[in-house]
């Protein structure tokens, strides 16, 4: 290395060291890239001499383009309580760098400390020798409430307890690695850990061969690979009962998770996608003849193995928490006759426990004959006398814990509690002592983040986490990287608004990259088309059809209302509507007040087909005009109103978030994009409805919004261009593109329904006919095939009957009966299914009628009855339609109920 | 004594249900009083899977499943047990000083007492609360044997609260019962696990039957035609002692032990999950009869 190249980054390093030093509250803490001398450790070097060749402020810019493609590819954390919502995860782009030494170390003691875990999880689930000789407290396991006497045998033996651990580690001030808490349930993060490393990988792309970094891929291999090795040796054990034969060599993974509302959905469907598994909820598995089954579009799939996000004691409502929902009835019983691995298996959270960890020393001489490698915080437990003597006398230097960590609990730091808090929490303490810890405040190793274009000092911990292969355990070169976000905060959570990093460590040489895919040749899966699909994501796609169809329609609609109200406004001769428009006949053939007369019979009539569409009644369909504006802005921007544009957009983000982990980077971008919009679109709501007219007004002349709705038509024609083009065309997709075509086939009724059933005068039927051309997007198709002024039954020819309109209602009736044709169901000899009935009959009685007949007035009335009637029954029908698909193929989902001898005794 | 129950639990429901999973624990134990002949199952409609095993407890556990749509479910045991007398000489005078019995929970280290002190610890149906303290210290006077306090305690209980079936129900709070002075024998024994647990003693929940048909002379005992529960307190190096609140006595030949946990959760009789829509109604009948 030549000395000129250390100057700058030497530079990088003074002014580094010099707001370590100005920062009071970091001063004393170690830092992980100074050395005590506030020279920078070798081990950044590389780091921080490219960091000078890049510079700080192309580092801030490449910050953003981490932070553009986080959020793009749908990054996000669930974020409870007050601000609830899905937040934007959060990536500091400088790493924190570990040694290869360091890391060799770090990772001895996270194996030996797993394979203690293990050791001690299976005794507390077998013979509990550790607490009838001693070693461990009675109250500790007994008081503590991740201990689930249901789960006692509930593992054969020699079967391993802890296949998935992570723990928490951070570096004190003595510059050792201290075990802040392990978790061994469920862990989080090491899909986010590897979100993160793809993001950083593509805004920083030559720095990771350069330097040396540790690839994470090689863990996620070894995890896949040992997924399977549990298969066989589930098989291979003697208690499995095997009413159906395992499938060795190809067993039906799932990720089990609570559902988009857990903190941690993101990585759920992440994992499953990544590893090539079925993310299902609770809800989409069953038990049935003592197996485990996914209740998928084509009927029960055999499950093997469940990697689960749920945590214990809601896995299973008849032995565990009985009002879960989350889990799934009767699973312990398979266990136990192992029919089914669930990693971790359910009981594993006893060992979240911190008032284990003052016994860990002695257990691990106990059972291994070693000292631990890695030390745990110091940790003092009040169930024994004489340390919670300590606890109370030390209180305000401590962090206290409940020893059972409940959903939302914090650790609460004694320095930062008044005195009555302090008083309030010795007396807890004093009641039941043995659910509480006091433990050691750590003050953290500080490592460089980039805080407005600067490197600064922050304080941080690493999630690390493991895996149990067949020997040992595979530690994950890398991990979960967590520091504080402002400045002065006790605790480091991204619940509490931290931010991660990267976590690098270094390399001897570059290593190769794996793809997953590569390793997986020879187990490809040969899965059938409905295999995988639960009819949950069935339905939520076939939902995501239907929205995204209901959204374009509304925004066309609204479109072209806004158009015209502002061509009203500003006067007809300004039509936007194109240059051969009626419109622009029949301003020069009227005067002025039968102009505005005609002009409300048309915006009525449209209203009454916005009112229809976004099924937001009594609406346009009854009241007088006076309330227009309000009822139009209701219908664009109100989220207390389901059927407006808004609410629609919510719930197609919503129906496409509950199903992921089906969705290409490229359509989640677009989702991404909707989604985005749909909050500026909120945003501009008025606080009350008097100043609606004035904001209508606004909304109209302002380009700004008309320019919004083109954006949102241009996204939803991208998801559909998406959707068409880029999914697999499986039951997954048969689903979606099911709902989009009833969708737009309910449109188009409704739009004839509102706007073409009433006879008109010529002029204002003229318009409406052309509106409706318009929203039906057929428009210019009319134009170019007929070269002609509108003429009513050639309109509805070309609206209905046209098969090679891919807008009409005979296409749409089509392309539903081709779809359900292919859907997996039992032959019942001859017979047709219920709802291959339906669609007969739909496109029988669409095809069976004439066009000059529907248009024909009927007598003694103002309206065309014939079409009325058609397209009442049509509707019907449809509905029927979406009713049986809903039932016969999505809903295998029914509530349960408890039953208890409710006896009195 | 030679006993046959014969225990019938009737679900009806008012829409068909489709899929059920239960777990039944109505299998009479074998211990050190009581010998289990013979106990038969017999669910209507068929179950699809059953099984057995012993929970944490060591209870019979009986595990079905009914895979058809069904209007009603029918579970009948029919249990064959000899119970052998109580022929325990419990000379109360001259046994352990409650203060002893406490301080050798704490300090004695043998693998049993490391196992028993799991029924000194808070359970899910019985929190701590200082009313049950206060309750109990009054039968607790200094120097006091401790089968004899918990004696009058139990006899307290039998005064102080009212045997009411139609006040309390499976969810409702100890507390509450606490507060009204009412319950059934399963609040009884629930109150006597409380106030002994908040002295720190061990104690655990009983669930069984006792004999329908009252002895010559004497009056029908409460909860002979239902599931009976009661408490036990635990002695070193004499094991567990039972007592009955709710007809103020100690269980000895008219008493059949079913299960035995922490609380009424540990050993609930049969429980389960169905996936059907409509509401159920419950039926429950016991007949427990000596045989000679």
């Amino acid at each position: 290395m030549q000395r000129a190249d250390l100057k700058n980054w030497n530079a990088i390093g003074d002014s580094y060291h010099a707001a370590k030093s100005a920062d009071l509250s970091h001063d004393e803490q170690i830092d992980e890239m100074l050395s005590r001398d506030r020279q920078i450790n070798p081990h950044w070097h590389g780091f921080m001499q490219a960091l000078d060749t890049l510079g700080l402020a192309e580092m801030e810019s490449r910050h953003k383009e981490v932070q553009r493609l986080l959020r793009e590819n749908g990054v996000t954390y669930v974020v409870h309580g007050e601000q609830q919502g899905h937040r934007p995860w959060e990536l500091d782009p400088i790493p924190l760098i570990i040694s290869n030494t360091d890391w060799d170390t770090i990772s001895a003691g996270l194996t030996q400390r797993a394979e203690l875990l293990n050791l001690i999880l299976t005794d507390l689930y077998g013979e509990r020798r550790l607490i009838k000789d001693g070693l461990i407290p009675p109250e500790a396991v007994y008081a503590h409430a991740g201990f689930l006497r249901a789960c006692v045998g509930l593992i054969p033996s020699g079967f391993p307890f802890l296949l998935n651990y992570a723990a928490d580690l951070a570096r004190g001030s003595d510059g050792r690695v201290w075990v802040l808490g392990d978790r061994t349930q469920a862990p989080s993060g090491a899909g986010y850990a590897l979100e993160n490393r793809t993001a950083l990988a593509r805004a920083l792309p030559n720095l990771f061969g350069e330097i040396g970094v540790h690839r994470l891929s090689f863990f996620f291999r070894a995890l896949q690979n040992r997924v399977l090795d549990l298969q066989y040796q589930l098989g291979q054990l003697e208690s499995a009962t095997r009413i159906a034969p395992h499938q060795k060599d190809n067993p039906h993974v799932v990720v089990l998770t609570p559902g988009p509302l857990n903190e941690t959905y993101f990585e759920h469907a992440y994992i499953a996608n990544y590893l090539g598994y079925t993310l299902a909820q609770g809800d989409d598995l069953t038990v049935w003849d003592g197996r485990v089954w996914l209740k998928s579009l084509g009927g029960l799939r055999p499950v093997d193995i469940i990697l689960r996000r749920v945590d214990d004691i809601f896995c299973d409502p008849l032995e565990l928490r009985q009002d879960s929902r989350l889990g799934v009835a009767g699973l312990l019983e398979v266990i136990r006759q192992g029919n089914v691995t669930v990693v971790n298996p359910p009981g594993s959270g006893v060992m979240e426990n911190p008032s284990l960890m003052p016994f860990l020393p002695n257990i691990a001489k106990h059972l291994i004959g070693e000292d631990l490698r890695l030390p745990s915080v110091a940790t003092w437990w009040c169930g024994e006398p004489k340390q919670r003597d300590y606890v109370l006398a030390n209180l305000k230097q401590l962090v206290i814990k409940p020893t059972y960590r409940q959903p939302g609990g914090r650790p609460l730091f004694g320095s930062e509690l008044s005195r009555a808090e302090l008083d309030t929490l010795r007396a807890q303490i004093n009641a039941e002592p043995h659910l509480y810890v006091g433990q050691e405040y750590i003050r953290f190793s500080t490592t460089p983040s980039l805080i407005d274009g600067k490197l600064k000092p922050r304080r941080a911990t690493l999630r690390a986490f493991l895996f149990a292969e067949k020997n040992g355990y595979a530690v994950m070169p890398g991990g979960l990287t967590r520091c504080e976000g402002a400045k002065g905060e006790l605790t480091v959570s991204i619940q509490g608004g931290g931010v991660s990093k990267d976590t690098w460590i270094l390399a001897p040489e570059p290593e190769p990259h794996i793809s997953l895919w590569q390793q997986r040749t020879g187990r490809i899966q040969t899965a059938g088309a409905s295999e995988g699909l639960s009819s949950r994501a069935a339905e939520n796609l076939f939902w995501v059809g239907r929205y995204a169809e209901r959204a374009e329609g509304q925004a066309r609609l609204l479109r072209i209302m806004m158009d015209k109200a502002k061509m009203g406004k500003m006067g007809l001769e300004t039509s936007r509507l194109g240059q051969i428009s009626p419109s622009t006949l029949f301003t020069e053939t009227l005067g002025g007040e039968a102009r505005e007369v005609s002009e409300l019979t048309y915006l009525r009539s449209m209203l009454r087909s916005l009112t229809g569409l976004t099924s937001s009644h009594p609406g346009f369909a009854n009241k007088g005009e006076q309330s227009l504006e309000n009822e139009l802005l209701s219908i664009m921007l109100d989220t207390e109103n389901n059927g407006s544009l808004v609410s629609t957009l919510q719930a197609l983000v919503s129906a496409a978030y509950a199903v992921r982990d089906r969705w290409s980077t490229d359509t989640w971008r677009v989702m991404n994009n909707i989604e985005n919009l749909c909050a500026t679109l909120e945003k501009s709501v008025p606080e009350d409805g008097d100043t609606g007219k004035q904001i209508l007004t606004d909304l109209v002349l302002q380009e700004a919004e008309l320019a919004s709705l083109d954006q949102l038509m241009i996204f939803l024609s991208a998801l559909s261009g998406l959707n068409a083009e880029s999914m697999t065309q499986t039951v997954g997709w048969i689903s979606l593109d099911m709902g989009r075509r009833i969708e737009r086939a309910l449109l188009l009724i409704v739009l004839c329904r509102s706007s073409l059933v009433a006879v008109q005068d010529e002029w204002v039927e003229d318009l409406l006919l052309e509106s409706v051309l318009a929203a039906a997007e057929s428009l210019i198709t009319y134009r170019s095939r007929y070269r002609a002024a509108l003429h009513f039954p050639t309109v509805l020819e070309l609206l209905l009957l046209d098969e090679d309109n891919p807008r009409s209602l005979l296409y749409q009736l089509k392309r539903l009966q081709e779809q359900i044709r292919v859907l997996p169901r039992e032959k019942l000899g001859y017979r047709l299914s219920e709802e291959e009935q339906l669609i007969l009959e739909a496109l029988t009685q669409l095809q069976l009628s004439n066009t000059l007949d529907l248009a024909e007035r009927s007598e003694h009335t103002t309206q065309r009855n014939g079409l009325e009637k058609l397209m009442v029954r049509l509707a019907q029908i449809l509905v029927d339609t979406s009713d049986v698909l809903t039932h016969t193929y999505f809903s295998h989902i029914q509530r349960p109920q408890q039953l208890t001898t409710t006896d009195n005794l | 004594m030679n006993y046959k129950i014969i225990h019938k639990t009737e679900y009806s429901y008012t829409h068909p249900v489709n899929l059920c999973y239960n777990e039944a624990r109505l299998t009479p134990r074998n211990y050190a009083y009581q010998h289990c002949r013979d106990s038969q199952f017999t669910v209507e409609p068929e179950p699809r899977v059953c099984r057995e095993r012993q929970d944490f407890f060591g209870n019979t556990v009986y595990y079905f499943t009914i895979q058809q749509p069904h209007n009603q479910l029918t579970v009948t045991v029919t249990s064959r047990v000899d119970v052998r007398s109580g022929e325990m000489q419990l000379n109360f005078a001259e046994h352990l000083a409650w203060e002893d019995v406490r301080q050798q929970l704490q300090t004695d280290r043998d693998p049993e007492t490391l196992e028993i002190r799991q029924y000194i610890l808070n359970s899910p149906m019985i929190p701590a609360m200082s009313e049950l303290h206060a309750y109990a210290e009054q039968s607790f006077t200094s120097g006091r044997p401790l089968l004899e306090a918990v004696e009058d305690l139990s006899t307290r209980l039998y005064t102080d609260f009212i045997y009411d079936p139609d006040f309390t129900t499976i969810a409702t709070p100890l507390a509450d019962v606490l507060k009204y002075r009412r319950g059934v024998c399963q609040d009884f024994a629930h109150l006597g696990i409380g106030c002994l647990r908040a002295l720190g003693f061990a104690a655990r929940y009983v669930s069984g039957y006792i004999e329908t048909e009252p002895l010559p002379g004497k009056k029908p005992l409460s909860g002979a035609d239902e599931s009976h529960a009661w408490f036990s307190v635990y002695l070193p190096h004499l094991g567990w002692v039972d007592f009955d609140p709710t007809n103020n006595q100690m269980p000895a030949d008219q008493h059949i032990t079913v299960a035995w946990g922490r609380d009424y959760a540990d050993v609930t009789p049969l429980k389960g999950v169905v996936f059907g829509s409509g509401t159920h109604e419950l039926s429950v009948s016991v007949d427990c009869k000596r045989v000679f």
